[in-house]
C-alpha cells in the first residue's frame, strides 16, 4: 500500500466512525430522516460561508453549515408543529427547498471558483491526501485526517458524558422530561453533532453518502445486540468494516470511493439481516422449523395422555392411528416419534404409544399453559 | 425571448409538455403518499432508480430513454420492495429503512456510474443529467414515454377511483369489504414509481421527492375532499414544473431540478399561510380570539361565584381580587373591557365590577353545555374527540 | 411520613386550570385538590383529558390557564418527590436495554446531568425489582418481556424513584391477573407509607375496590371525592353523559356490593378513610 492509499484509508474509517455514533441514536429516535435533510440542506450553509469567506476550510464556513443543519431541525419541527402537515411531509418539504437554493447558488455564481456541487454532494475522497495541514513549514499529514479525528473525538466525547441522558430521552422522553432532563436540549445537542458530523464528512464522502453511513452500520448493529453500548460499539466497528471494504471495492473497479463505501455499509446490513445470531432471516425460520417440530411432540404427548386411561382409547395408542387423528401424513408422524423418542417423552413397542412420566410431564404443562 | 416565440420555440414546447406531464403525475400520485404518510418513500425510490438507469445503460450500452427509464422503474420498484421486507422482517423502523435503501442505492449508482465514465466507450452516456435534471436534454421521444407513463398513472386513479379512496382513509375497512389491500398497495407503489420516473429527466433524482410531497402538501391546505386535492394537486405540479421548466431554459446556468422545486416550495409556503381556514394566518387570529374567550369565561365564572356568595349583583369587586389565576393586571382590565361591552359586565365604581343579568345567563348557559357532556362542542361549534398531542 | 414539614399541605392542588391542544379545550376550568396520602382514581370517558391533566400535573404541558401546586410549590421544584409511570404503549419496548437498565432510569433524576449510576443504583433498581417479583428478570431484554411484566418494569422503575406523589396513566391497562393483584399489593404498600397516588384508571367497576378517592373528569371536573360520596350514579351519568349505558352501572354496584365484606377488599374500599 501507498501512503496516499493508507491516509484514504485512516479518513475514511474515521469518518465511517464519527458518523456511526450518533447514527446509533438516530436510528433509535426514529429520526435518520432527519439526518438525511441535515445532510442535504447544510450545502446551502457552506455556498452561502464560502461566498462570505471565500475559503473552503475556513472555520466559520463549517459553524455557518452547522447551523444550517440546525436550522434544518428547526424548521422540520415548526412545520411539524402547526399541524398542517405530518413529520415525514415536513421533512420532505424543507430539505429540497434549501438543497434547491444552495445548487442555484452554486450554478449560478460559483462556476469558476472551486465549488462545485458534485463535490459537496459525493465527495472526493481520493484526492484528501493531496489537501495537507502545514504548521511552520512541516508537512503533517491530510487536512481530513485532522477534520475527521477532531469530530470523532467531540462525538465520543459528548456521546460518553451525556450517556445517562440520551438513553432515558431516547427510550421515555417523558419520563426524561419529568425529571427535568430537557428532551428539547438533548434533541437538538443531537442534531448538532449530527450536523458537525455531516458537515466535517461532506468533502471526503459527500452530503448524500454520509447519510449511508450515519444509517447503516447502526442499523445492523442493531439487529446484532439488545445492549445499547454495545450497540454503539458494533456500530462504529461495522462503520469502519464497510469504510475499508469500500475503498478496495472501489479500487478494483476504478469507481467512486464513496459509492463503494455507501454500499459495502448497505451489504454488511444486508448480511446482519440474513444472519444475525437472533433476529436474522435465517435464524427466523430455523426457529419456525423448530417450533414446528416441538409443537407437533407437544400434540403427539397430549394425545397420548388424553387417550391412555380412557376406556376403548387403546386403538388411538398405536402409530397407525396417527396420521388419521391428527392428521399427520406417515412420514411426519415417524419423524415426530422418533424425535419424541429421542428426547424420551414416548416409547414404542410394537407400534403400541406410551407416553414415559416425563412426555406426561410435558403434556400436562402444556395443557396447562 | 418574447412570449409568442414561446408558443412557437420547438425546443421549448417539448420542455414545457414535459414538465407538465411530470407536474401532473407526481400532483396526483403524491396525494396519495402523502395522506398514506408515505411521503419520503418517493425519496428512497427516485434514489433507488439511480443504479436502475446505470444497469440498464451498461447492459444495452443504449441511451434510448425508453430503456434507462424501465431500468430505473425496476429499480425503484425492488428499493421499494426492500423497504416494505425490512420493516416487516425486522424491528428496524420505517425511517431507518427509508434512509438506508436511499443513500445505500444512491451510493451504488454512482460506483456504477463512475465505472461507466471509466469505460473506453463510454463517452459519458449523458447519464448525469439523472442527478440534478436537465430540461433542455428533453426530446420528442422522452416526452412520448413520459405521456405514457402519465397516462398509466391516470388511467389507474380514475379506474380504482374508490379503492383507493378506501385504502387511504381506512385500509382495515377495505379488507374487511374484502378488497385486495395488499395488491392496492402493490398497484399504489406501482405509480409512485411511474410517476417518479417520469420526472427523473427532468428534476433528477435528489429532488425528485420534493415533487411528490410538495403539490399534495400544498393542496391538502386548501380542501377537506379527495377528489378536489388530487385536482389541486395535480394543477399545483403541472404550474410548478412548467414554470420552473421554462425559466430554467430561458435563463443561463440555472439548472431545472432546484429550479422547479423552489417554484412548488413558494406554492407551499402560500399555502401553508393563507389557506383559508388551515392556513397559519387565520389560525394565528383564531387561537387569539380563543384565548381570549377561555380568560374571559374564566372572569365571569368568578365575578358570577362573587355575586351568588353575596347574594346581589349590584356589589362590585376590585379588579384586584379577580386576579386569582395568575394572570397579569393589565390581562384582567383588558378581559373586564372585553364583557363589559358585550354587556356580561358592567362597572359600578371606580375600579368595581359586577356580572350584569345577561352574564349570569352566560355562565348558566356554559354549566348546562357542560352537563350534556359537550364542552368542546359549546366551545368551538363541533362535536368530537380532542385529537393529536401538543407535545413534540 | 411523607412530608412532616408541610402537614396539612395538599399533595397536589390544581387550580382553575384550562389546556387546548390548537383548537380545542382538553381541560377546562379544572379544580383538584388531592390531600396527602390517598390512593385517587381518575376516572372518565376517552377524550376527557384524563392523560392530559396527569402530563400538566407533571409540567409537561403549558396551560392556557390556571396552576398547579405540588406540596404547596410550583411543580419544578418538587420534581423529585413525583414520580410518573407512562402509558406502557408510549414507549418502544424494542429499545436496546435490559430490565435492570430500565428501571435503574428511575434514578437518574437524583443524579442530575452527567453523573452515572452505580452500586448504590444498582441495589436500589434490583430491590424495587424484588417488590414487583421482577428480579429474576433484571437481566432479561425487554422486548422480551409480556404486557404484565412491562407494567411491573415500570412500576419498579417509579418505586426506585423513593418518591411522595406517584402519577400512573393506566397502570391495569392490558395486564394479566397476576400482575393486576400485584399492582393493588404495592397501591396498598404506597398507601400505607403515607405516599399519595393518582393514576387514571378505565375499569369502572374496580374503582371502589382499588382506591379511596375518585375524581370524575370529562374536560371539566364534574366531581372528586371519597368514592363512597362521589362514585354514584348520577356524577357517572354526568361524566359519560349519553354514552353511559345504566346497564354498565347496575352490573357494576352488583359485583362490587357483596363483595366489600372479604378482608382485603374492605380494607382497601377507602370511603370510610377518605371521609375521615
Amino acid at each position: 500500500m501507498t501512503a496516499p492509499q493508507v491516509e484514504i484509508q485512516l479518513i475514511a474509517a474515521i469518518v465511517a466512525a464519527a458518523c456511526a455514533l450518533p447514527g446509533a441514536f438516530l436510528v433509535l429516535r426514529r429520526m435518520t430522516l432527519i439526518s438525511d435533510a441535515i445532510s442535504h440542506a447544510m450545502l446551502l450553509g457552506i455556498v452561502v460561508g464560502f461566498f462570505l469567506t471565500q475559503d473552503l476550510n475556513s472555520p466559520l464556513l463549517i459553524l455557518g453549515a452547522t447551523l444550517t443543519g440546525l436550522l434544518t431541525a428547526l424548521l422540520v419541527e415548526l412545520l411539524h408543529r402547526t399541524g398542517l402537515v405530518r413529520e415525514d411531509a415536513a421533512i420532505g418539504l424543507v430539505f429540497p427547498a434549501l438543497f434547491s437554493i444552495g445548487v442555484i447558488l452554486i450554478s449560478r455564481y460559483a462556476g469558476s471558483v472551486h465549488l462545485d456541487t458534485d463535490v459537496v454532494l459525493l465527495g472526493e475522497l481520493a484526492f484528501a491526501p493531496f489537501d495537507r495541514v502545514v504548521i511552520a513549514g512541516w508537512n503533517i499529514g491530510p487536512k481530513g485526517l485532522y477534520a475527521g479525528g477532531v469530530i470523532l473525538l467531540i462525538n465520543a466525547a459528548l456521546i460518553t458524558l451525556f450517556y445517562k441522558e440520551l438513553k432515558l430521552a431516547t427510550f421515555d422522553p417523558g419520563l426524561a422530561a419529568a425529571l427535568g432532563f430537557s428532551p428539547v436540549a438533548i434533541h437538538y445537542g443531537l442534531m448538532g453533532i449530527t450536523s458537525l458530523t455531516a458537515v466535517g464528512a461532506f468533502d471526503s464522502v459527500g452530503a448524500i453518502l454520509t447519510v449511508a453511513l450515519f444509517i447503516a452500520p447502526a442499523a445492523a448493529a442493531y439487529l446484532l445486540t439488545d445492549d445499547l453500548a454495545r450497540m454503539l460499539f458494533l456500530s462504529v466497528g461495522l462503520g469502519v468494516a464497510a469504510a475499508l471494504s469500500g475503498y478496495w471495492l472501489a479500487y478494483l473497479l476504478d469507481a467512486s470511493i464513496a459509492g463503494s463505501m455507501a454500499t459495502m455499509a448497505g451489504v454488511i446490513f444486508g448480511l446482519a439481516w440474513c444472519f444475525a445470531p437472533e433476529r436474522g432471516l435465517v435464524a427466523a425460520a430455523r426457529r419456525r422449523v423448530r417450533q414446528r417440530w416441538e409443537f407437533a411432540q407437544r400434540m403427539l404427548a397430549i394425545h397420548l395422555l388424553h387417550h391412555e386411561r380412557q376406556p376403548g382409547g387403546e386403538p388411538e395408542l398405536q402409530m397407525e392411528h396417527l396420521w388419521q387423528e391428527l392428521r399427520w401424513d406417515r412420514k411426519f408422524a415417524t419423524r415426530v416419534v422418533s424425535l419424541a423418542e429421542g428426547r424420551g417423552l414416548v416409547t414404542q413397542q410394537n407400534g403400541r404409544l406410551e407416553l414415559t412420566d416425563r412426555g406426561r410431564l410435558l403434556a400436562q404443562e402444556s395443557l396447562l399453559a | 425571448m418574447a412570449l409568442p416565440d414561446l408558443a412557437l420555440d420547438y425546443t421549448l414546447r417539448t420542455v414545457a409538455l414535459g414538465a407538465m406531464l411530470l407536474g401532473l403525475s407526481s400532483g396526483v400520485v403524491g396525494t396519495y403518499a402523502v395522506l398514506r404518510r408515505e411521503s419520503l418513500l418517493g425519496d428512497a425510490i427516485s434514489h433507488a432508480a439511480l443504479p436502475g438507469i446505470a444497469l440498464a445503460f451498461l447492459l444495452t450500452r443504449s441511451k434510448e430513454s425508453a430503456l434507462l427509464l424501465a431500468g430505473a422503474v425496476a429499480a425503484g420498484w425492488f428499493g421499494a420492495l426492500l423497504v416494505s421486507a425490512i420493516t416487516r422482517t425486522t424491528r428496524v423502523k420505517l425511517d431507518s429503512a427509508l434512509g438506508l435503501i436511499l443513500s445505500v442505492f444512491f451510493g451504488f449508482g454512482l460506483v456504477l456510474l463512475t465505472f461507466i465514465q471509466k469505460q473506453p466507450d463510454a463517452s459519458q452516456a449523458g447519464l448525469d443529467r439523472f442527478l440534478f435534471g436537465q430540461a433542455a436534454s428533453l426530446l420528442r421521444r422522452d416526452v412520448q414515454v413520459m405521456a405514457i407513463g402519465t397516462l398509466a398513472v391516470l388511467l389507474a386513479v380514475l379506474l380504482l377511483w374508490k379503492e383507493f379512496k378506501l385504502l387511504v382513509f381506512d385500509p382495515d375497512f377495505a379488507r374487511v369489504l374484502g378488497l385486495r389491500v395488499r395488491l392496492l398497495e402493490v398497484i399504489l407503489i406501482s405509480m409512485i414509481v411511474l410517476a417518479i420516473v417520469v420526472g427523473l429527466q427532468t428534476v433528477g433524482v435528489v429532488l425528485m421527492s420534493a415533487m411528490v410531497v410538495a403539490p399534495a402538501a400544498a393542496a391538502r391546505q386548501w380542501t377537506d375532499r379527495l377528489s378536489l386535492m388530487v385536482l389541486l394537486s395535480a394543477l399545483f405540479g403541472v404550474m410548478a414544473g412548467m414554470s420552473g421548466a421554462v425559466l430554467s431554459s430561458l435563463t443561463p446556468r440555472l439548472p431545472t431540478g432546484p429550479t422547479i422545486v423552489l417554484v412548488v416550495s413558494g406554492l407551499v409556503l402560500i399555502s401553508l399561510l393563507l389557506a383559508p381556514n388551515r392556513g397559519l394566518v387565520w389560525n394565528w387570529a383564531r387561537s387569539r380570539a380563543r384565548r381570549g374567550q377561555v380568560r374571559a369565561e374564566g372572569m365571569l365564572r368568578q365575578l358570577a361565584a362573587l355575586a351568588e356568595h353575596h347574594g346581589s349583583l349590584e356589589h362590585g369587586h376590585p379588579s384586584a381580587v379577580l386576579r386569582a389565576s395568575g394572570w397579569s393586571p393589565e390581562q384582567v382590565e383588558h378581559v373586564l373591557h372585553d364583557l363589559e361591552s358585550t354587556g356580561y359586565v358592567r362597572q359600578v365604581g371606580a375600579d368595581r365590577w359586577a356580572i350584569t343579568a345577561a352574564g349570569m345567563a352566560r355562565v348558566r348557559t356554559a354549566a348546562e353545555a357542560n352537563k350534556a357532556g359537550d364542552v368542546s362542542a359549546y366551545l368551538t361549534g363541533s362535536g368530537g374527540e380532542v385529537t393529536g398531542e401538543g407535545q413534540p | 411520613m411523607a412530608d412532616r414539614h408541610n402537614e396539612g399541605v395538599p399533595a397536589v392542588a390544581v387550580q382553575d386550570l384550562t389546556v387546548a391542544y390548537r383548537e380545542r379545550p382538553a381541560l377546562w376550568d379544572v379544580d383538584l385538590t388531592v390531600p396527602s396520602g390517598v390512593l385517587l382514581a381518575i376516572v372518565g370517558p376517552n377524550g376527557a383529558g384524563k392523560t392530559t391533566l396527569l402530563k400538566a400535573i407533571l409540567g409537561l404541558l403549558r396551560p392556557v390557564a390556571g396552576q398547579v401546586l405540588v406540596f404547596g410549590e410550583p411543580v419544578e421544584q418538587q420534581r423529585r418527590r413525583i414520580s410518573y409511570v407512562p402509558q406502557r404503549g408510549s414507549v418502544d419496548w424494542d429499545f436496546p436495554a435490559s430490565v435492570l437498565d430500565v428501571v435503574m432510569m428511575g434514578t437518574y433524576g437524583e443524579l442530575g446531568w452527567i453523573r452515572r449510576p452505580g452500586r448504590r443504583e444498582r441495589e436500589r433498581a434490583l430491590a424495587a425489582l424484588d417488590q414487583v417479583g421482577m428480579r429474576e428478570l433484571s437481566d432479561r431484554q425487554i422486548s422480551q418481556l409480556s404486557g404484565g411484566q412491562q407494567q411491573r418494569v415500570f412500576l419498579a422503575r417509579a418505586l426506585v424513584q423513593a418518591a411522595d406523589i406517584y402519577l400512573m396513566d393506566e397502570p391495569f391497562q392490558g395486564v394479566d391477573a397476576l400482575t393486576e393483584r400485584a399492582i393493588v399489593m404495592l397501591l396498598q404498600q404506597l398507601r400505607a407509607q403515607g405516599k399519595t397516588v393518582i393514576a387514571v384508571h378505565h375499569d369502572l367497576q374496580t374503582v371502589p375496590e382499588y382506591f379511596d378517592w375518585v375524581m370524575l373528569l370529562n374536560v371539566r371536573r364534574i366531581a372528586c371525592g371519597p368514592v363512597a360520596q362521589v362514585f354514584n350514579e348520577h356524577n357517572l351519568r354526568l361524566t359519560y353523559g349519553g354514552r353511559f349505558a345504566m346497564a354498565a352501572f347496575a352490573r357494576e354496584v352488583e359485583e362490587t356490593a357483596p363483595t366489600v365484606v372479604t378482608p382485603d377488599r374492605s380494607s382497601s374500599g377507602g370511603g370510610a378513610r377518605g371521609a375521615a
